[in-house]
């Protein structure tokens, strides 16, 4: 059971990278400048206190930590999960809960793939048609290039998994957490749900952008 | 009403079990699902068959014995029904209706429809009672109890422990019976002693036998025939950190 708060926790460290993932994202529609320097900013932040880029890996630290502990509970809960129900049912109506909730599991396994070629993609720049270290505004650009839809066909499946991944991710910590009464279970819902609409426009409209020429 | 009924057999607990199909000609649609398998085992009875083995005791929806997922849902397409409460009258004539026992590691098939819930009764046993000392009868509202509380114990006191909300879990989950106890009696001054150690050994039990961990996909309140709401859940789990927390800080 304390696995289940293991889980919330690291999700719900990991959402909250998300939405300033995706905040600055967002500078891209400020002009080229706006996101360059945010990126240069965000390796000069707290320094000289801290060294350069340091932030910037101890954001990268607890990340990483966060989803090797979420992983690694998910892989031990589905196993328990299987051992569960040895037999299967050989007649089972679908499940009455929502899209989201059913894929969870495969819909990690997805997000953990796109987080690794979004990683050597624009990150490390290893898999970028452009791929120059400082200029994201470039690589951002040359990456959604109309000529490469099928990148951004794979975003774009990958970001709608994410959006269902948070939504039932979302209202399931909330209540792992017993932040839920029959009272607002149903706001905790709608919450969720808006939550990873927001996140998954967010995150949608800085690929389409590129991809049809408007930043 | 003619009824295909496709229905698992199994021998004993190490037979690897199979599904048979019967047909029954002569059923009536003011019968109940039990009686309809009564219908059936009077006819196997008669032909020198095996009867179909099943759980069942009062008949009225109240006592959690009855159980059998029919047509893929636990105690049967009806909401907030038992399988004895199911009537005939719900299915159409020729249907083929599937049979089969509650699915779980920690229910395992004893014959038939027949699992041993046993796992039930254990996770009861660590905690989910309160210790009071016997003799005359306290007063009643000696001990009096807010509306409020009275009324969210006795929607999850309604629990009859049958076991489908671990037969409809997609983890073979206890959860909702673990949470309609734990909110049961954390509602109550009778269970304030008792509230941190028991939600600590029930949910131990649980988690020992075998049950898998809930992912909050609600299918087993949808599942429920006392339709137990999945709020208790919340309930258990924050009563289990709070408990958690209460240990770390007495250690």
């Amino acid at each position: 059971m304390v696995l289940k708060y293991v889980m919330a926790a690291s999700g719900a460290a990991m959402l909250l990278y998300l939405v300033l993932h995706m905040i600055g994202n967002l500078k891209i529609f400020f002009g080229a400048d706006a996101l360059d320097s945010y990126s240069a900013w965000l390796r000069t932040l707290l320094e000289p206190a801290v060294p350069y880029a340091g932030v910037l890996w101890v954001i990268r630290v607890i990340l990483t930590v966060a989803l090797v502990a979420h992983v690694a509970s998910a892989i031990v809960l589905a196993r328990r999960a299987r051992a569960a129900r040895p037999v299967r049912y050989v007649h089972r109506q679908p499940v009455q809960g929502s899209y989201a909730a059913r894929t969870m599991r495969w819909g990690g396994v997805i997000i953990l793939l796109f987080v690794i070629y979004h990683v050597l993609d624009l990150t490390t720049g290893t898999l970028n048609p452009n791929g120059v270290h400082g200029e994201v505004h470039s690589n951002v650009v040359a990456d959604f290039d109309p000529s490469r839809w099928y990148v951004t066909l794979f975003y774009t499946l990958a970001v709608l998994t994410v959006g269902f991944h948070v939504r039932h991710g979302l209202w399931s910590g909330l209540q792992t957490f017993g932040r839920s009464n029959a009272l607002v279970q149903r706001s905790l819902k709608t919450f969720a749900f808006v939550f990873a609409a927001v996140l998954v426009v967010g995150f949608l409209s800085v690929p389409f952008a590129a991809t049809f020429g408007l930043v | 009403m003619k009824l295909h009924l496709k229905v698992w057999r199994q021998r004993d607990a190490d037979d690897r079990g199979h599904m048979a199909t019967y047909d029954v000609d002569d059923a009536s649609p003011d019968m109940s699902f039990l009686e309809l398998l009564d219908v059936l085992n009077e006819k196997l009875t008669v032909e020198g068959e095996e009867p179909v083995a099943f759980d069942h005791d009062c008949r009225e929806g109240i006592c959690g014995a009855c159980s059998m997922v029919i047509d893929g849902q636990p105690h049967g397409p009806e909401k907030a029904t038992t399988t004895c409460q199911l009537h005939m009258r719900h299915f159409s004539d020729g249907d083929t209706i599937t049979v089969e026992p509650f699915r779980a590691g920690a229910f395992p098939v004893v014959k038939d429809l027949v699992v041993d819930r046993g796992a039930f009764d254990r996770i009861i046993a660590a905690g989910g009672y309160v210790s009071a000392p016997t003799g005359s009868a306290p007063d009643a509202h000696a001990v009096p109890v807010p509306k409020d509380q009275a009324d969210r114990a006795f929607t999850a006191a309604a629990c009859i422990g049958c076991g489908a909300c671990v037969a409809a879990c997609p983890n073979g989950s206890g959860s909702l019976f673990l949470g309609a106890k734990i909110t049961h009696l954390g509602e109550m001054p009778q269970g304030q002693p008792e509230r941190n150690s028991r939600v600590l050994a029930m949910v131990d039990e649980h988690d020992a036998a075998g049950f898998g961990g809930c992912t909050n996909t609600g299918e087993c309140a949808v599942a429920c025939p006392k339709e137990i709401p999945l709020d208790v859940i919340s309930q258990l789990n924050r009563d289990y950190l709070a408990a958690r927390r209460a240990r770390r800080r007495s250690a």
